[in-house]
């Protein structure tokens, strides 16, 4: 494959299962969870990518094996123009300087029993690159950078609230001034009055600094306002990727309309004329996915077609390049899901009302 | 008469590091088949407020009257608290998984609750509404579901089961705590969608509470916005989301990306919420607030009535703020209208001028 220098990682049909399994001596894998089920993904340099999806779908993982926490089971990862899915220890430690990851819990990333200076300047001494009075002064400059006092400089995280501590992790991830930063629902933790402060400094950082952010979330409006790409992940598979706004706009997939009908609004009259695509059932099990289109037991289109036949994710007829929809059956813009029904039988949840 | 009217309900915690002051004197009422929200971060009195309803805060220092259908909640013994709770007032929390006991089969939990209510229904009829309350809320099969125990459920479908239980005994309110947050954005829209049927199909009242003012854009019929303990603003929702009058809910609005999709900053609310040990000194919001005034630091205000749009007083939208009534509302007139204010309302050496720069930087 040609490498475009313009990206900065490259996710070449990246596959992650987990394995089950049971016995007491001799442990045997009784199934596997196929949390990343092949997915490719390009990331450009200097671009947010946003992925959304529900609980369960892999999103997670997928961030996980980019900053090679999680060894893939097959597939490949260039970073920078280097595979980094082969290599093992210590091979790894400049890769890992140039990749960070900011949590979403901010109460549990950080070390309680450490003070902020030490939290923020550790990868300092891990990569030996400065210590003493240099390293100080780095950190209290990082402290500055992402808006806490530098005088805090010997506080334990327990006296900071929950948005100062996501801004210790920031500092944290920002040290090694990285090339990528993954952030996985950095704000879901934080009220909604403090989300938008440390929104505003991830954009602001990313200007300066000329980060790539690759951000998970499952708050759609979040991601619509801080991604330039959005990738739509269902059961391990991309469902759609495309370009945010429109992927907003013009959603082809079931699954993202769905999703997009059901984010909040905080807009009365939006709300009430919306038309609200209520999905039957729940996401299934990683471990046994459905066969054919993974959405097909939920999927409002869905016709016999779709158990059988895969769809590929391509640019379907009238998107636009870099479009992308893994779908048999597009929804059209005109199209309204909410009164459709599908050819084959669902196990459906709807309420059976009294009086219906 | 009012099925549930809550007048200056305070409530507080003795703890070692002092006294918190959870609620600081909340009132409103709830009409028979109406949904009221109650939106506020963590920390602002919304769940304590309601909890207290139900004699859930053991503890606590109440003061205050509920009155539900002309009975004081507050003053009513364990006994006939516990004949109210569950029957005639049902509660929702957050965590479906938390609130179901993890030993017991899902169906027996909702059977035993209604024996309990109910003791001369049998076991085998408890057991016949369990599957029939189950099957209503839209679990698939609830014949052969009823006997699972609450982790062979998904998230959704526990939370389901919660609404299944709130809603055997046909109680004529439901208290739900931020009900959809642990779930999935699809989910979310099932048990939303679920909730606003059932809620028409049998004409309870529900209360909301939520952190988000999305969540309840569709459903409630008023919204009460809490901060520091207190209410700041209460209004039917158009109001509301439209002209809104404190700078609390004006930025809680602004605060979220719009569903437009324009990229332009956002504006977040500086500094962080207050410690209800120690409250700032006039109205509670005043270190965090754009129009911070000389007052704002000394006096605090009380819930009034907003001007509507030909500057009458409009007596169902209060709001506990010293800004001209009249400027409420998101546009650049509004907007005007507070910059007056505040020019007018801040002195050069006051301590409210810092006090911004302050919240900017945290």
């Amino acid at each position: 494959m040609t490498q475009d220098a313009d990206v900065l990682v490259e996710i070449d049909d990246v596959y992650k299962h987990f394995p089950i399994k049971q016995g007491i001596i001799f442990k045997r894998e009784v199934a596997r969870v196929h949390a990343v089920d092949g997915v490719s993904l390009q990331i450009r340099r200097g671009e947010t990518v946003g992925i959304v999806g529900e609980s369960g779908c892999g999103k997670s993982t997928l961030a996980r094996c980019i900053t090679g926490l999680h060894p893939i089971t097959g597939g490949r990862i260039v970073f920078d123009g280097q595979d980094i899915s082969r290599m093992r220890g210590k091979q790894l430690k400049p890769f890992r300087r140039d990749v960070q990851m900011i949590f979403q819990d901010p109460y549990g990333s950080l070390n309680p029993r450490r003070r902020v200076g030490a939290i923020i300047g550790d990868p300092f001494d891990i990569h030996g690159i400065a210590s003493g009075a240099d390293r100080k002064k780095r950190v209290q400059e990082l402290m500055e950078l992402v808006g806490l006092n530098p005088e805090h400089y010997n506080r334990f995280p327990a006296e900071f609230s929950g948005g100062q501590r996501q801004r210790i992790g920031i500092a944290r991830a920002l040290a090694l001034k990285p090339k990528l930063i993954v952030c996985d629902e950095p704000v879901s933790a934080l009220d909604v009055s403090i989300q938008a402060q440390v929104i505003n400094l991830l954009k602001d950082l990313q200007e300066e600094l000329g980060l790539t952010y690759v951000f998970i979330a499952h708050d759609l409006s979040v991601v619509r306002y801080v991604s330039d790409r959005v990738a739509v992940m269902y059961l391990g598979k991309i469902a759609e990727y495309a370009e945010g706004e429109d992927l907003y706009e013009k959603p082809r997939h079931p699954y993202t309309n769905a999703l997009l009908s059901a984010a909040s609004i905080a807009d009365p009259d939006a709300a009430e004329r919306r038309e609200r695509i209520v999905l039957t059932g729940d996401v299934p099990s990683p471990i046994r996915p459905p066969s054919g289109c993974r959405f097909h037991p939920r999927c409002p289109k869905a016709q016999e077609n779709c158990i059988e036949l895969e769809p590929e994710l391509i640019v379907r007829d009238g998107d636009a390049a870099g479009h992308e929809t893994a779908c048999h059956y597009p929804v059209d813009p005109a199209e309204s899901l909410a009164t459709e029904h599908a050819a084959i039988e669902q196990l459906s949840t709807e309420p059976t009302l009294p009086s219906a | 008469m009012s099925l549930l009217e809550v007048r200056d309900l305070k409530v507080s915690f003795d703890t070692s590091d002092g006294l918190v002051q959870a609620v600081r004197g909340v009132s409103f009422t709830v009409e028979r088949g109406k949904t009221l929200g109650i939106v506020g971060e963590s920390g602002s009195g919304k769940s304590v407020s309601t909890q207290t309803l139900l004699g859930l805060t053991a503890g606590a220092l109440i003061d205050g009257e509920a009155l539900f259908e002309g009975q004081d909640l507050l003053a009513m013994t364990d006994e006939q608290l516990r004949r109210v709770r569950g029957k005639e007032i049902a509660m929702i929390f957050q965590d479906p998984l938390s609130s179901l006991h993890p030993l017991y089969k899902v169906g027996k939990q909702i059977a035993e609750m209604i024996r309990q209510h109910e003791p001369d229904v049998n076991k085998a009829q408890a057991r016949k509404r369990a599957i029939e309350l189950l099957g209503m809320v839209g679990i698939p099969e609830p014949g052969q579901r009823v006997d699972d125990y609450p982790h062979q459920f998904s998230g959704g479908m526990r939370q389901r089961a919660m609404i299944a239980m709130s809603l055997a005994l046909n109680p004529k309110l439901i208290v739900a705590d931020e009900p959809t947050t642990a779930l999935d954005a699809t989910v979310q829209a099932q048990i939303l969608d679920l909730m606003l049927r059932l809620q028409r199909e049998f004409d309870t009242a529900l209360i909301m509470i939520t952190h988000d003012l999305g969540v309840i854009a569709d459903l409630a019929d008023d919204v009460l916005v809490m901060y520091g303990g207190k209410p700041v603003e209460h209004a039917d929702r158009r109001s509301l989301y439209y002209r809104p009058h404190h700078p609390y809910t004006k930025g809680l609005l602004e605060s979220i990306p719009g569903s437009t999709g324009a990229k332009t900053r956002l504006k977040p609310i500086g500094g962080q919420p207050p410690s209800l040990i120690n409250l700032p000194t006039g109205c509670a919001f005043h270190p965090r607030c754009e129009y911070v005034m000389d007052r704002c630091v000394t006096e605090e205000p009380l819930l009034a009535a907003v001007g509507d749009k030909d500057g009458f007083p409009d007596l169902g939208h209060t709001s506990a703020c010293w800004l001209p009534k009249e400027a409420a509302g998101l546009d650049a007139e509004a907007e005007n209208l507070r910059q007056e204010a505040v020019a007018l309302g801040r002195s050069a050496d006051s301590p409210a001028a810092t006090v911004v720069d302050a919240g900017e930087a945290q």
